[in-house]
C-alpha cells in the first residue's frame, strides 16, 4: 500500500491555480523527486501535504488516513516532517535546542513538573538530550550542539534543519531543495546523506530539487510539474526521454540545443 | 605644515555645519521643553553648576564629539570642526535669547520664561546673549579634542563625566541616609541637600576616576577570569552574597522615601518578570497587562478590605492565591479567542482588552461592587506591625514583591530550560516552523499568556496592599506600557534585564521628581536610542545580541564556525 496518496489535489490562490488535479502515490521507503520549472507548484504541493495550506479539492492520505484537514502539528505527530527552501532555523536557540524542539510532542513534561524539576522530568530531559546528541552525530554535527544554530556554516545549517526534522521521528521526510547553494563537493555529500536517511532510518524521502545530477542520481521515481499539473512521472530514464518534460524545461522546438532555458534549469545538466 | 593644510581641505565643512545646526536644535529643544529651567532648580555641584546647565553642557560637548568624528581628520585640526559645530550650537541658544527678546514666544512655549533667559545669559540680559556662542565654541572644541584622544586618555574623561552626574543625582539620597549614622559629618561635607558640594565633587572624581584607573591597570577582571573555576567561585559567591545583602538592607538604610520608591521598583521587577514570560520567551506582545493587574488588585481589595465594598475581610495571604487564579482564568478567557492573531494585531487586541477592563473598573455598571472612582479603601498590610518595626510600611511590601519576583525568576528559569520553554522560544522565533515540528500553538501560547496573567495578578495584589487602596484611576494604560518598556529595554527574555529595566525606567523617574515630569520624553528617547544602538536590550540573553548584530552586518554570518565545544 502506498504511504502517501494524493488524489485530485487542487490548490488555488484567487484566480491562480497553483496545483491542479494532482495525483501522486509514494511507496514506503521510496526516494521520490518532484521537479519542474520555477513556479510549477512544487513547494505549494509540499505545503499542501504538510498542512500549511488547506487544499481546495481532492484529498491527501498518509498511511491510509486523510490528513488534508489537519493542523501542521497534528500532521507532524503522524510522522511527516519537512525542511525549507530558505533555511528556517530558530535563531535564538542553540543547535541542540533546535533539535530538542522537534521532540516536543514525544515528551510529556508539563509546566508544573518543569518548575519542580521532578526526578521523572530530569530523566526525560536527560533522555531527550541524549537523543538530540545522537541525531546531531548522525547528521554529522557531533559536538556542535552548544553554539547558536544560525552561526553554523551554511551546509551545516541544512544538516541541522534535517536533524531537527528527524527528531520528530518522521516516516516521511519532505526536503525542499536540500542542495540549494551548495558546491559540487557539498552536494555530493548531501546526496549520499539523503540516501543514508532512507537506507539506515527507513524514512521515505520526497524532495524538490533543481540540480539534475542529484535528481537523476538519487531518485527512484520522479514527478514533473508544470503550471501546477503533473505532466510526467516515472523512473529517471523515462523522465529524461519524455518529450513533454523536455518541452516544459526547454520550450517548444527544444531541439535547438542552445535554446535559453528557464533560469532554474540553467546548468542543471552541467 | 603639509599635513595640516591637506587636512583643512579634507574636512567636510558642510557636514560639520549640519552637525552644528543639529546641536543647536537639540539645545533649543532642551530649553523650550523645559528641561533646562526645571532642572536648574537642582544643583549638580552646589553653587557651581545646575543639572539644567549640565544638560546644555552635555549637548554642546556631544555636538563637538560628533562633529570631530564625522569630520574624521587625523591632524591638529581636530579641534576646529568641534569648535565650529559647538559655536553654531551655541549660536542657536543665542538666537533663542534674541528672538525671545523681540517676540513673546511664551504664548506657545510656556517654558520660555524669564528664568530660562536668565540661565542662558548668566543673568546679563541681552548683553549676555553672546556668552552662549563662546561657551559653545569652547565646549565643542573640548568635545572635538576628546573624540580624538587615545583610549587611555578618554576613559578617565568619560568616568569623570559619568561619576559626577551619578553622584550629583544621588547626593541628596545618600545624604539623607548618612545623616542618621555616625557618618553625618562626612555627609554634610560631601553633599548638600541636593547635589554635591565642591569638596564632594572633587572627592567623587578622585575616587571614581582613580578607582577605575587602578581597576583597569591592575587588571583585576582579567585575573579573575583567568582563574580556575574554583577560584572564580571564591570571588563571585562572596560578591553575590554582598549584593544580596545590600538588596535586603536597602530600604532600612535609605529611609522611608527611598523605601517607598524601591518597593515600587520591586513591584515592577515582579511584573516585568511576569511579562518576560509572555513577551520575552513566547514573543506574545501583550499590551493588556493592566487588565490582569486589575483583576489581581480588585480581588485582593474586595477580599481583604475592612471598609465599604469589602466582602470577606480575609488576610492578604488567603486572598493572594485567589487573585492569581482569577487572573489566570481571565487570561484563559481573554486569550483563547485572540491567541490565533499574530504580532501587531495581537498587541492591538490585548490593548483593547486592557482598555475594556480599565473602563469597566470605573463604570457605573460595576460601581455597586468595585466602588468606581471612590475605590476600595482600607486594604490592610499583609503583616500587622508597629510603625517602628523594620517591616513597617512599604518595607514589607518591598520584601514581598522581592520574594514574588524571585519566585517568578525561578519559574521562568526552570521553564526556559524545559520542553515548555523551548516550545515558547520556537514560537517566538518562527511559529509556523514550530507548529510544523509538532508544537501545539494554541496550548503553548495559552500557557504563556495565562502564566503572564497570573503574575500580573500577583503584581496587582502586591500593589493594592502597598498602596492600601485601589481606585478605578489606579488602572492605567501606563501600567502596561511601563511593563512592556521594562522588558524591551532590559532585553527580551533576559531575567537580569527585566530587573535592570525596572530600576532604570521606574526607579529613576520616581527617585528624581524633576525627571518624572519628563518621564515619557525620557521613555521615548530611551526606547529610540535602544532600538538604534542596542536593539537586543541592556542585558540580552546569550544568543539575542549575536543574532541582532549578525543580522545587521550580514557579513560573516555564514562563515563563522561555532567553536567545537563538547556536548555536556
Amino acid at each position: 500500500m502506498p504511504q502517501l496518496v494524493a488524489k485530485g489535489v487542487t490548490k488555488r490562490f484567487g484566480g491562480l491555480v497553483a496545483v491542479r488535479d494532482l495525483d501522486l502515490e509514494i511507496e514506503p521507503r521510496a526516494i521520490v523527486s518532484v521537479i519542474g520549472p520555477n513556479g510549477a507548484g512544487k513547494t505549494t504541493l509540499f505545503n499542501c501535504i504538510a498542512g500549511w495550506y488547506h487544499i481546495d479539492e481532492g484529498e491527501i492520505l498518509f498511511e491510509g488516513q486523510p490528513i488534508d484537514r489537519l493542523r501542521r502539528d497534528q500532521i507532524a505527530r503522524l510522522g511527516i516532517a519537512r525542511t525549507y527552501q530558505n533555511i528556517r532555523l530558530f535563531a535564538g536557540m542553540s543547535a541542540i535546542e533546535n533539535v530538542l524542539v522537534g521532540q516536543h510532542h514525544s515528551l510529556h513534561t508539563g509546566w508544573v513538573g518543569a518548575v519542580m524539576r521532578t526526578a521523572r522530568v530530569r530523566e526525560e530531559e536527560e533522555m531527550a538530550h541524549e537523543e538530540a546528541r545522537r541525531i546531531l552525530e548522525f547528521v554529522g554535527l557531533p559536538g556542535h550542539g552548544m553554539g547558536q544554530a544560525t552561526n553554523l556554516p551554511y551546509g551545516d545549517q541544512r544538516r541541522l534543519e534535517i536533524a531537527r526534522a528527524l527528531s520528530t521521528q518522521p516516516r516521511l521526510l519532505l526536503l525542499d531543495e536540500p542542495t540549494a547553494g551548495m558546491n559540487p563537493a557539498e552536494t555530493h555529500k548531501m546526496t549520499d546523506f539523503i540516501r543514508r536517511l532512507r537506507d539506515e532510518l527507513g524514512i521515505t524521502i520526497l524532495l524538490i530539487e533543481h540540480q539534475m545530477r542529484v535528481v537523476m542520481g538519487i531518485s527512484e521515481r520522479i514527478a514533473v510539474l508544470d503550471y501546477g499539473e503533473k505532466i510526467a512521472e516515472g523512473t529517471p530514464r523515462e523522465i529524461q526521454n519524455d518529450p513533454r518534460v523536455i518541452e516544459a524545461y526547454l520550450g517548444r522546438g527544444a531541439a535547438a540545443e542552445q535554446a535559453a532555458p528557464r533560469p532554474d534549469a540553467a546548468g542543471s545538466e552541467a | 605644515m603639509h599635513d595640516a593644510s591637506a587636512g583643512f581641505a579634507d574636512v567636510p565643512w558642510r557636514t560639520v555645519i549640519r552637525v552644528g545646526l543639529l546641536g543647536a536644535g537639540i539645545a533649543i529643544f532642551l530649553c523650550l521643553v523645559g528641561i533646562v529651567p526645571v532642572f536648574h532648580a537642582r544643583p549638580l555641584i552646589k553653587d557651581v553648576i545646575s543639572l539644567g546647565q549640565t544638560a546644555l553642557v552635555l549637548a554642546l560637548l556631544g555636538t563637538g564629539v560628533v562633529a570631530a568624528r564625522t569630520a574624521g581628520v587625523r591632524s591638529r585640526l581636530a579641534i576646529l570642526p568641534g569648535a565650529l559645530a559647538g559655536s553654531i550650537a551655541g549660536a542657536g541658544v543665542t538666537a533663542l535669547v534674541l528672538i525671545g527678546e523681540l517676540i513673546n514666544v511664551r504664548v506657545v512655549f510656556l517654558n520660555a520664561s524669564p528664568l530660562l533667559y536668565e540661565i542662558l545669559t548668566f543673568g546679563n540680559g541681552l548683553a549676555g546673549s553672546w556668552i552662549a556662542i563662546v561657551i559653545g565654541a569652547v565646549l565643542g572644541a573640548a568635545g572635538g579634542i576628546a573624540a580624538r584622544l587615545p583610549m587611555a586618555a578618554r576613559r578617565p574623561l568619560t568616568t569623570f563625566v559619568l561619576a559626577l552626574l551619578l553622584a550629583g543625582l544621588f547626593a541628596g539620597i545618600l545624604r539623607t541616609a548618612m545623616l542618621t549614622t555616625p557618618l553625618a559629618g562626612l555627609a554634610r561635607l560631601l553633599f548638600s541637600s541636593l547635589g554635591l558640594t565642591v569638596i564632594g565633587a572633587i572627592a567623587t572624581v578622585v575616587v571614581f576616576v582613580g578607582g577605575r584607573e587602578v581597576w583597569f591597570y591592575t587588571r583585576v577582571r582579567q585575573r579573575v577570569v583567568a582563574m580556575p573555576p574554583a577560584g572564580q567561585r571564591l570571588v563571585t559567591w562572596p560578591l553575590l552574597a554582598v549584593a544580596a545583602l545590600m538588596v535586603l538592607v536597602l530600604p532600612q538604610a535609605l529611609g522611608p522615601f527611598v523605601a517607598q520608591v524601591i518597593a515600587y521598583v520591586a513591584l515592577y521587577v515582579l511584573m516585568g518578570l511576569g511579562l518576560n514570560i509572555t513577551l520575552g520567551l513566547a514573543g506574545l506582545l501583550d499590551l493588556g497587562f493592566v487588565a490582569f493587574f486589575a483583576v489581581g488588585a480588585y480581588t485582593v481589595g474586595l477580599l481583604t478590605s475592612t471598609a465599604e465594598f469589602g466582602i470577606a475581610q480575609w488576610p492578604f495571604w488567603a486572598a493572594v492565591p485567589f487573585a492569581v487564579i482569577f487572573a489566570m482564568l481571565f487570561g484563559a478567557v481573554l486569550g483563547l479567542p485572540i491567541l490565533g492573531i499574530r504580532g501587531d494585531y495581537l498587541a492591538i487586541a490585548t490593548l483593547g482588552f486592557g482598555e475594556i477592563i480599565r473602563i469597566l473598573a470605573g463604570s457605573d455598571l460595576l460601581k455597586f461592587a468595585l466602588g468606581g472612582p471612590r475605590g476600595i479603601l482600607n486594604v490592610p498590610k499583609p503583616i500587622a506591625v508597629e510603625p517602628t518595626h523594620f517591616l513597617a510600611g512599604p518595607n514589607q511590601m518591598y520584601y514581598i514583591a522581592l520574594a514574588g519576583a524571585a519566585l517568578i525568576a525561578f519559574v521562568a528559569w526552570r521553564l526556559r530550560a524545559s520542553r515548555i520553554g523551548r516550545a515558547w522560544i520556537s514560537i517566538r522565533e518562527d511559529e509556523d516552523v514550530a507548529e510544523a515540528l509538532g508544537v501545539n500553538l494554541v496550548q503553548t501560547k495559552l500557557l504563556a499568556y495565562m502564566l503572564g496573567a497570573g503574575f500580573a495578578g500577583l503584581g496587582g495584589a502586591v500593589f493594592v496592599s502597598l498602596v492600601g487602596s485601589v481606585f478605578s484611576s489606579s488602572i492605567q494604560l501606563f501600567v502596561s506600557i511601563n511593563v512592556v518598556a521594562i522588558v524591551v529595554v532590559g532585553g527580551m527574555g533576559s531575567i537580569p534585564g527585566a530587573v535592570l529595566g525596572a530600576v532604570f525606567l521606574i526607579g529613576l523617574p520616581e527617585l528624581f521628581r524633576e525627571f518624572s515630569e519628563y518621564r515619557f520624553l525620557f521613555y521615548g528617547a530611551a526606547l529610540i536610542a535602544m532600538m538604534l544602538y542596542r536593539p537586543e536590550g541592556i542585558l540580552p540573553t546569550r544568543f539575542a545580541s549575536r543574532e541582532v548584530h549578525l543580522k545587521s552586518s550580514e557579513l560573516g554570518a555564514d562563515t563563522v564556525v561555532a567553536a567545537p565545544t563538547h556536548s555536556p
